[in-house]
């Protein structure tokens, strides 16, 4: 048999300024090495935030007025029901509605978005390696976008409104803000990781998150629920009410913006009737438990991440 | 010299679930999930040098693939651990996370800063990725449009641009027309005389006896052998010959045995590799239990497709024989094998003239396969002396 003797020679070895070293992921969670990793990779979550921004508006011809389309949507239904067909006295009510639905909406987003983002981008997974967690990061940063966007419908009525908001308030925002997206991303890595296992996971989020929206003052006035439950008989309700970690947040962000208890033209309370501290208090204690949520979240989704690959 | 691939201890556990719910419901319904563990690779250890091309091969379900993608970082290692120094590029699929919905200038963005490309960099290489794919004139058309072709040039274009220190390539070779296959060997060519490193896996042995500097031969998730290519391969052969006797009969009445049969090279030594013109011996050891008046001693050999292909006997060759009790020796010598390229599965048997009374039959017990070099195109061999003279 003939040897063959290719390759003859080899050039010297490809010379490379500063390789990288790269470790395979050991298979124990270190919160650190993750963070260490992600901003490491920083760049990538930037371009993939992009891509999910670009991809959602390539085929359509409104673009990104469908961001501002959904709220001023919501605005002219809950305006039709509630101050006609059934009247809740809410002054200034696009503000009202706005300033918790933005909350709202980034919270709803960017679930739905990160269930999806792993499936989804399941060629992606497949074939190059990079931190997983990226992927309901990503879905949160465009959820992120769009509610900037909102945020611009918000400062457009609050401007025509000749609103003006109370500055110390203002202070609650950056708090509930940082609750609300700590929150948020401990549920992102939750239900992405386990939709790629359970793929009806991203059709039940779409009921539960139906019904949670019901179960958080956006459109009803909080003062109402305090009112009815802890005024009533049964002030334990109104405790557990309390308990729902995106009804914290939503007061935070109505206290923030539209900041008036109980303004002008108003026979009762809008919002709840607490001190601004108080809620600041409420709001800490959200941000630590969606913190302990967030390591076990992420916990989780590191596990079942290294066999992505396999599963999808 | 460092190495740019260092494997140490990997091993790669799986759950395989009997009826696993692919749903929350049937989740809830059926609370206790029942799942087997399975190991797909266990204790493996090897060291890639910088610049050295490693050939995996192994039969299915041996842990090849699992290993590039543990290497690749797609999958992560339930034990040990893997260093990589370099920038990785993976062609496991080539068309790796493409969007539909993004052009081909997105998506070589996107594809290029997830290989670890910033994006100064890629706007240096972005003309040269698009006059290699040859796309100049579709780059800002929507990917969806474009033809499968397209896809895989724009995929493996990227691929090789990013610049990787190490190319990790898994039976790509084997799909895409010929010219494109011929395109990815002569970058894969070029990038080992640049002297980087490369971990290939593939099913196809001439391809490891032609491309690798050293082979890894996986089995049942452990390496079974190590070394250098043209013995790895033979091991290999003997690995997938071995697992085939299943396949092949063996009954007769044993009045005449074949105690043991061998396949020699033109060397004399035993073999299962072969080139095209090469000689071959058959040779079986016989063992007749009484006296056996007339019998014909075969062999036939088919090939993947279970079409016969030649075969004669001793009746054809010598004319009668006879037997008495005692141990006998046949050969059969193919002087010059006409194949060029396949593997070959020879039956041999031992029969009465009129094949009525089988003594010992073996059907395709042994295989043989023929490699051809470069110089054996087409489909069969023909013995060729060359000449060229001045007149």
């Amino acid at each position: 048999m003939a040897t063959s003797t290719y390759p003859p020679e080899r050039a010297a070895p490809h010379p490379a300024p500063a390789p990288i070293v790269r470790t395979s992921e050991p298979p124990r969670f270190h919160l650190v090495g993750r963070i260490r990793e992600l901003a490491r990779t920083r760049e990538i979550l930037g371009n993939l935030v992009r891509k999910e921004v670009k991809v959602k508006y390539k085929s359509s011809v409104l673009g990104v007025a469908w961001s501002m389309l959904n709220p001023i949507l919501y605005l002219a239904v809950f305006t039709l029901v509630f101050s006609v067909v059934l009247p809740a006295s809410v002054p200034q009510f696009p503000v009202y509605l706005l300033s918790g639905l933005l909350a709202w909406n980034l919270f709803a987003t960017s679930l739905s978005l990160a269930s999806r983002s792993i499936v989804d981008n399941a060629n992606l997974v497949t074939k190059v390696y990079f931190p997983r967690e990226i992927l309901p990061l990503a879905s949160e940063g465009s959820a992120l976008v769009d509610f900037a966007l909102q945020g611009v419908v918000l400062a457009v009525f609050m401007a025509a409104l000749r609103y003006s908001f109370v500055g110390a308030n203002l202070l609650l925002l950056p708090l509930a803000m940082f609750a609300l997206l700590v929150f948020t991303a401990a549920l992102a890595f939750w239900v992405s990781a386990l939709n790629v296992r359970y793929r009806d996971t991203q059709h039940l989020l779409g009921l539960a998150l139906l019904a949670w929206f019901w179960l958080t003052p956006v459109v009803y006035p909080g003062g109402l629920v305090y009112r009815k439950l802890a005024l009533g008989h049964h002030p334990w309700l109104f405790k557990l009410f309390l308990l729902n970690p995106m009804t914290d947040i939503v007061f935070g962000f109505q206290r923030a913006l539209y900041a008036h208890v109980q303004p002008h033209g108003a026979a009762q309370a809008v919002l709840i009737p607490v001190s601004v501290g108080w809620l600041a208090l409420v709001l800490g204690a959200v941000s630590v438990g969606s913190l302990v949520l967030l390591w076990l979240a992420w916990r989780t989704f590191f596990h079942l991440s290294g066999d992505f690959a396999e599963e999808l | 010299m460092a190495a740019a691939i260092s494997i140490e201890g990997i091993g790669k556990r799986f759950r395989l679930y009997h009826e696993r719910p692919d749903s929350l419901k049937e989740r809830v319904i059926h609370f206790r999930v029942k799942a087997e563990e399975l190991w797909a690779l266990k204790h493996v250890s090897v060291d890639v040098a910088e610049g050295e091309t490693l050939g995996l091969i192994g039969p299915n379900g041996s842990g090849k693939t699992t290993l590039l993608k543990i290497v690749a970082g797609i999958l992560r290692p339930t034990e040990g651990r893997v260093t990589t120094r370099g920038r990785i590029a993976a062609l496991l699929a080539l068309a790796a996370g493409f969007h539909p919905e993004l052009t081909g200038r997105e998506n070589v963005y996107l594809n290029a800063s997830i290989l670890g490309l910033a994006r100064r960099e890629i706007d240096r290489r972005f003309d040269d990725i698009v006059a290699f794919a040859e796309l100049e004139e579709f780059v800002d058309n929507q990917v969806k449009f474009y033809s499968s072709g397209m896809y895989v040039r724009l995929g493996f274009a990227v691929a090789v641009h990013v610049d990787p220190a190490i190319l990790l390539v898994d039976e790509v070779l084997a799909v895409g027309d010929i010219a494109f296959q011929a395109k990815c060997l002569e970058r894969i060519r070029a990038f080992q005389q640049e002297g980087r490193t490369i971990v290939f896996v593939t099913h196809a042995p001439d391809l490891v006896l032609r491309v690798c500097d050293r082979v890894v031969l996986l089995a049942h998730g452990a390496i079974v052998d190590e070394g250098e290519p043209r013995q790895v391969v033979r091991d290999f052969r003997r690995l997938m010959s071995r697992q085939s006797v299943a396949y092949g009969w063996d009954e007769g009445t044993k009045e005449i045995e074949i105690v043991s049969a061998e396949i020699f090279g033109p060397d004399g030594s035993g073999s299962e590799i072969f080139a095209p013109g090469d000689e071959l011996v058959i040779q079986m050891d016989l063992k007749a239990s009484t006296a056996v008046e007339d019998p014909i001693i075969s062999f036939a050999l088919h090939d993947e497709n279970n079409t016969f292909v030649f075969g004669t006997n001793s009746g054809w060759r010598i004319g009668p024989i006879a037997f008495t009790e005692g141990k006998y020796r046949a050969q059969f010598v193919l002087r010059s094998l006409p194949f060029v390229e396949g593997r070959y599965y020879v039956t041999l048997g031992v029969h009465s003239r009129d094949s009525k009374r089988v003594y010992h039959l073996q059907e395709q017990r042994y295989a043989f396969d023929v490699i051809k070099g470069e110089e054996n195109p087409g489909v069969l061999f023909i013995p060729v002396e060359c000449k060229v003279e001045r007149l």
